[in-house]
C-alpha cells in the first residue's frame, strides 16, 4: 500500500512516541509465539525444565529438529514427521493445481459468456465457500469408500478440490469482471473460438490472480485438518494431523523442543510462501473477504 | 459464407460449449455440497448410529439434542468464543489499523508481522499456545523463575477458564486479517473529506468518530460476517489446544459434531448438530452474500 | 439492393423492445454514421451488423447475401471499439497479427501485412511494444491498425474517439477521413457527438428510442430535420425552435411570433408550401439555426429572404471566431450567432436579420417538420 493517501492526523511528538510504543508491544505480542518456539526447539530439554521458555538457548543443538523429522513417535511409527510432510506435499500439489485450473475456467464462463442461470449457478457456487464442513463429513466418507478412495492421497485431493472450486471460481470472475467484455468481442471478430480466447487473451493476462489463488489454496490445503483427520488413513495422513498426533500423545515426558520444531516444520511451506510473496496472500484474504 | 446444416450443429454446440465445460463443476458443487447437505439433513432424522440408517424418526434426534448436556456446552463455548473473539478482533483490528495509518515509517515491516500467524495452521497456533499457557512450561512458570513465586496462571488446566484460552490465541491469529481489512478501507477514505472536516473544526477523536468510522462500515459488515463464520467452524484450534478439555470443559459445536458421529457412534445426533452449524452459518452468510451480489450488480 | 442492407431489424431483450424495424441500405464506400443519444440502439444495431448480437427479427444481408447466421468472423468485418480492446498481453504486431493467424494466414503474408498498415498509420516504432506502453492516441491508432489489416467488406467503428482529450478528438477525425477517402472502404460509424457525425459522414441516420428518426446526407439533416428531436440533437448550438402562429401577412402568409417585450411580430414565411396557405391560425414551430437569426453584418447578404427584427439583447457570449447572442423570440430563450467582433451589447436592443429562406417548420403535437 503506498503512502499517498495518508489518513494521518497532525500529532505532537509525544503521541507520536505514544503511537510507535503501542505498534512495538503488538509486535513483541504478535512474534512472541514464533520465538519462544524457535529458541525452545533448539535447547535440550533439560535446558527447558532448568531454565524459563524466554531464555536464548545457552547452546544450540538441533537434535529436537532431527527428531521431529524422522524418528519422533507419532502414533505406532518412530517415523518422525517426514512421511507425513511428503503426504502433504502428494496432496497439496495437484489438488492446488486442479483447482486453479477448474476456477480459471469457471470464472472465465462466469463473466465472459453469461448465460441463463449463471447468477445463480455462481450463487450456489461461493456458498458452497462458507459452509461448515461438518455437514459434509457423513456422506464424503462414504462416497469416498464407494469410489475406492478412502483412506487415500488422491481421495484428499478430490475433497480439496471439489471445496476448494467454490473460492477459485470466485477469485478468477472478480478478476475477469474489470477485464472489458470487448477484448472477447473483438477476439470473436477476429476468428478466435471459446477456448482460443481463454487460452490466448485472457490467462497470458491473468499471472498475478493465478499466483494469489495458488498461495491462497496452497495455505488453507496445507493447513487443513479436519478433512485430513477425517479421510486420511496413517499412511496418507498430512502433516497436521501427524503434528497433532505428535503433540496430544499423552505417553512419556513432554518433548516441548520437538513439538516446537515439528510445529515449525508444519508451519515452514506455508510461512516460506507468506514471506516471499506476502503482497498475493493479503490479497487472496482481502479477495475471499470481499466479494461481489 | 454458406451455412449448411452441419455448421448450425456446430454453432449449437458452440452455444452450449460454455455451460459444457462449467457443468462439471457446478455438477461435483450440486453433489458434494447441496446433495451432502441434504443427505446429512435426512440422517439428522433418522436412527442412525455407528452407520447410516434410513429409518425415519422424526425431530427426535434435535429433541435429544436440545437435553444434552454437551451441547449445550458447546452451544454456551460458541457464544462465549465467538462473542469475545469476534469483539476483540474487531477493536483490536481497527485500533492497528489507525495506528498504522499515521505515516509509520517502520509499516512496511510491522504490517506483515501482524498479519503472519494467518499463514499458519490452527494447529501449529494451537501447539504453540498450549505450551505457552502451559504452567509447568510456560508463562507461570517463567514469570516463577524469574521470581514471582506467587504467580499463577492455570487457565488452560481450568474447567470455567478454559474456553478463555482458546479465544486469546483465535484472536492471536486473527487479528492482523482484521487490521488489514480495515487499513484497505481506512485507504480507501477520500483525503480530501479528512481535509474539509479538519478545516471544519473536527478535532482527532470527532473525526475518527463522526467522519472516518462511519465510512469504514462495509468493512466492519465484512470483518464481522468473516470472523463470525470462522467461530462457528473453529474446530482445530479446539482439538489441538485442549482436545475439548478438560472434561468437556472446552466442547464446541464442532468438536461436539465429530466426537458424537465418529467416536459415540450417535450419527444422527452429530448430524443434527452439523445441520445446526449449517443454518447459523446461513443465517449470517445468505444474507451478506445475496447483497454483495446483487451490489456488484449483474453484467 | 445496397452493399450492405438492414432490412426491417428489430431487437428484443425478453419483452423489451429496443430497436424497432430498422431499414437502412449503405452503398458501397458510404461512411454511414449512426447517431443518438446513449441508449437510442446505435451500439446493439452495430452489434448486429458485426455479429456480437442476436438479431431478434428482420434481416441483414451483405453484397445480397444474409448474414443472421453467419459467425462474426466470418462475415468479412472488422471492428474498431471505443476501449480499443486491444489484447493485453500481445504486442502491437501480435495484436494486429492475431485475426489474420486466426484465419490461417502464413506468418510471411502476416508479417507483410502488419508491416504495410503499420506504414500507412505510422505506427511502425510501436509494432514490438505492449498496449499498456502506449499513450491513449497511440492505442486508437493500433485498434485502427488491427481493423486494417484484415482488409474487410466493412468497417464498424464504435465510439472509437470518445476516450480521447479534445484536440486528440479532431486530429484523429480527420486522419479517419482522410483513411477513408484513400481506402473508400463501406463504413459505419457510431458516435454520440453530432459534430463527428456531421464532419466524418456521407450520410447520418439519426436514431432515438429504438427508432430511425431520420437518415440523409448531413446538409439534409442540418437543414431539413424531419421532426424537433433531430432539430434539437443535430448542430451546435442546437436550432432554435420558437413557438409561433400562421397568420395573413401584408405579403402573403406569415408568422406571428411574440418579441422580448410581448409585442408582436410577423415574418413572412419564403415560398411557403402551397398545403399552409389554407391554415391560417394554425400553431406551429419555426425551427431557425442560430446563424439564421443574426446582425445585419453577418446575415448571408444572398438569401432572398432576409427580414428586420428588433429585439432585446440579453445576453452575449464570445467564442473568438463567434460571438452568441441571447435574445427572447416566441416566449422562449433563442441563440444567434454573429460574428467575433459583433458590437452588440446586453440589455439593449439591437436590430437583427432573419433568414426565412433557412426557416422549417415543425407541427406542435406529432412533432414532425411540416414544411
Amino acid at each position: 500500500m503506498s503512502q499517498s493517501r495518508d489518513n494521518s492526523l497532525p500529532t505532537s511528538h509525544f503521541t507520536r512516541a505514544l503511537i510507535y510504543t503501542a505498534l512495538l508491544i503488538f509486535a513483541v505480542y504478535y512474534l512472541l509465539p514464533l520465538f519462544v518456539m524457535l529458541t525452545n526447539s533448539l535447547k535440550t530439554l533439560d535446558e527447558i525444565r532448568a531454565g524459563n521458555m524466554l531464555a536464548l538457548p545457552r547452546s544450540i543443538t538441533i537434535e529436537p529438529w532431527l527428531k521431529a523429522w524422522d524418528s519422533a513417535q507419532i502414533g505406532v511409527d518412530p517415523s518422525g514427521l517426514k512421511p507425513y510432510f511428503m503426504n502433504s506435499v502428494l496432496m497439496v500439489i495437484p489438488a492446488v493445481l486442479i483447482s486453479t485450473m477448474l476456477g480459471a475456467i469457471n470464472g472465465y464462463i462466469l463473466t465472459k459468456w453469461n448465460f441463463r442461470g449463471a447468477g445463480v449457478m455462481f450463487g450456489l457456487m461461493l456458498f458452497s465457500c462458507f459452509i461448515p464442513f461438518q455437514i459434509v463429513l457423513i456422506p464424503m466418507a462414504r462416497v469416498l469408500g464407494l469410489i475406492g478412495l478412502a483412506g487415500t492421497t488422491s481421495g484428499l485431493v478430490l475433497v480439496h478440490v471439489v471445496y476448494g472450486i467454490g473460492f477459485t471460481t470466485l477469485f478468477f470472475r472478480n478478476y475477469y469482471n474489470a477485464f472489458p467484455d470487448e477484448l472477447v468481442r473483438a477476439a470473436l471478430l477476429d476468428g478466435a473460438g471459446f477456448f482460443r480466447i481463454f487460452w490466448r487473451i485472457l490467462l497470458p493476462s491473468s499471472g498475478p490472480i493465478i499466483v494469489v489463488t495458488i498461495i491462497w489454496q496452497f495455505t488453507n490445503i496445507w493447513n487443513d485438518f479436519l478433512f485430513g483427520a477425517s479421510f486420511a488413513d496413517f499412511d496418507s495422513q498430512p502433516i497436521t494431523v501427524a503434528l497433532n498426533n505428535l503433540v496430544s500423545s499423552s505417553t512419556g515426558v513432554k518433548e516441548y523442543n520437538v513439538h516446537f520444531a515439528g510445529a515449525i516444520l508444519a508451519a515452514l511451506p506455508t510461512l516460506i510462501v507468506y514471506i516471499v510473496s506476502g503482497r498475493y496472500f493479503v490479497r487472496g484474504l482481502m479477495a475471499g473477504s470481499v466479494k461481489g | 459464407m454458406i451455412s449448411s446444416s452441419s455448421s448450425r450443429l456446430l454453432d449449437k454446440i458452440r452455444a452450449w460449449l460454455p455451460a459444457l465445460v462449467l457443468s462439471p463443476s457446478f455438477a461435483a458443487i450440486l453433489l458434494f455440497v447441496y446433495g451432502f447437505i441434504i443427505f446429512t439433513g435426512y440422517l439428522s432424522l433418522t436412527d442412525s448410529r455407528l452407520l447410516p440408517s434410513f429409518d425415519f424418526v422424526g425431530l427426535i434426534n434435535y429433541q435429544k439434542l436440545l437435553g444434552l448436556r454437551h451441547w449445550n456446552t458447546a452451544l454456551k463455548n460458541l457464544a462465549i468464543f465467538g462473542g469475545l473473539y469476534i469483539s476483540i478482533c474487531v477493536i483490536l483490528g481497527l485500533l492497528l489499523a489507525i495506528l498504522l495509518d499515521q505515516k509509520i515509517r517502520v509499516e512496511g515491516i510491522l504490517r506483515p508481522i501482524y498479519l503472519y500467524p494467518m499463514a499458519l495452521s490452527f494447529i501449529v497456533t494451537g501447539t504453540a499456545w498450549k505450551w505457552f499457557l502451559d504452567p509447568g512450561f510456560g508463562l507461570e512458570h517463567t514469570m516463577q523463575t524469574w521470581g514471582f513465586l506467587d504467580f499463577q496462571f492455570r487457565w488452560i488446566k481450568d474447567r470455567n477458564m478454559a474456553i478463555y484460552t482458546i479465544v486469546i490465541a483465535a484472536v492471536w491469529q486473527s487479528s492482523g486479517f482484521v487490521m488489514a481489512m480495515f487499513l484497505a478501507g481506512l485507504r480507501g477514505i477520500d483525503t480530501e473529506i479528512m481535509k474539509a472536516a479538519q478545516i471544519d473544526g473536527a478535532g482527532n477523536f470527532q473525526l475518527y468518530r463522526r467522519i472516518v468510522l462511519p465510512q469504514l462500515r462495509p468493512a466492519f459488515l465484512s470483518a464481522f460476517v468473516v470472523l463470525t463464520h470462522l467461530a462457528i467452524k473453529t474446530y482445530d484450534l479446539v482439538v489441538a489446544m485442549t482436545n475439548g478439555g478438560p472434561g468437556r470443559a472446552t466442547e464446541v459445536p464442532a468438536t461436539f459434531m465429530y466426537s458424537y458421529t465418529f467416536t459415540r457412534s450417535q450419527m444422527g445426533i452429530g448430524s443434527g448438530s452439523a445441520v445446526i452449524m449449517l443454518a447459523m452459518i446461513a443465517s449470517i452468510m445468505v444474507p451478506y452474500l445475496y447483497a454483495e451480489l446483487r451490489q456488484g450488480g449483474k453484467t | 439492393m445496397a452493399f450492405l442492407d438492414i432490412i426491417g431489424v428489430t431487437k428484443r431483450f425478453g419483452s423489451v423492445k429496443v430497436l424497432h424495424e430498422i431499414n437502412i441500405g449503405v452503398e458501397e464506400g458510404e461512411f454511414l454514421v449512426l447517431v443518438g443519444p446513449s441508449g437510442c440502439g446505435k451500439s446493439t444495431l452495430l452489434n448486429m451488423i458485426a455479429g456480437l448480437e442476436i438479431v431478434s427479427s428482420g434481416e441483414i444481408r451483405i453484397r445480397d447475401s444474409r448474414i443472421n447466421e453467419v459467425h462474426p468472423s466470418q462475415r468479412d468485418i472488422a471492428m474498431v471499439f471505443q476501449s480499443y480492446a486491444l489484447y493485453p498481453n500481445m504486442t502491437v504486431g501480435g495484436n494486429m497479427a492475431f485475426g489474420l493467424e486466426m484465419h490461417g494466414i502464413s506468418k510471411s503474408e502476416r508479417q507483410a501485412l502488419v508491416k504495410e498498415v503499420a506504414e500507412l498509420l505510422q505506427i511502425t516504432p510501436l509494432l514490438d511494444r505492449k498496449p499498456s506502453q502506449l499513450s491513449g492516441g497511440q492505442r486508437q491508432r493500433v485498434a485502427m491498425g488491427r481493423a486494417l489489416v484484415r482488409d474487410p467488406d466493412v468497417f464498424l467503428f464504435d465510439e472509437p474517439l470518445s476516450n480521447l482529450d479534445a484536440k486528440l478528438r479532431v486530429d484523429m477525425r480527420t486522419e479517419i477521413k482522410k483513411l477513408h477517402l484513400k481506402l473508400g472502404t463501406t463504413t459505419v460509424y457510431v458516435t454520440h457527438d453530432q459534430i463527428e457525425a456531421m464532419t466524418l459522414s456521407t450520410r447520418i441516420a439519426v436514431m432515438m428510442d429504438g427508432h430511425l428518426q431520420q437518415i440523409g446526407s448531413p446538409a439534409e439533416i442540418y437543414q431539413l430535420p424531419s421532426n424537433l428531436f433531430v432539430a434539437g440533437f443535430m448542430g451546435s448550438p442546437p436550432m432554435n425552435l420558437i413557438p409561433a402562429k400562421i397568420v395573413n401577412g401584408n405579403d402573403g402568409i406569415a408568422l406571428h411570433v411574440s418579441l422580448h417585450s410581448g409585442e408582436m411580430t410577423a415574418l413572412n414565411l419564403y415560398q411557403p408550401s402551397p398545403g399552409l396557405l389554407n391554415q391560417v391560425g394554425r400553431e406551429v414551430i419555426l425551427g431557425l439555426r442560430p446563424e439564421s437569426i443574426t446582425d445585419p453584418d453577418s446575415a448571408d447578404r444572398n438569401s432572398p429572404a432576409n427580414q428586420p427584427l428588433l429585439n432585446r439583447i440579453i445576453i452575449t457570449e464570445t467564442a473568438g471566431s463567434d460571438t452568441f447572442v441571447k435574445t427572447m423570440l416566441g416566449g422562449v430563450e433563442i441563440t444567434s450567432r454573429m460574428r467575433g467582433d459583433s458590437e452588440v451589447s446586453a440589455n439593449s436592443d439591437a436590430s437583427l436579420v432573419v433568414d426565412m429562406s433557412k426557416a422549417v417548420l415543425f407541427d406542435p403535437q406529432s412533432e414532425q417538420r411540416i414544411s
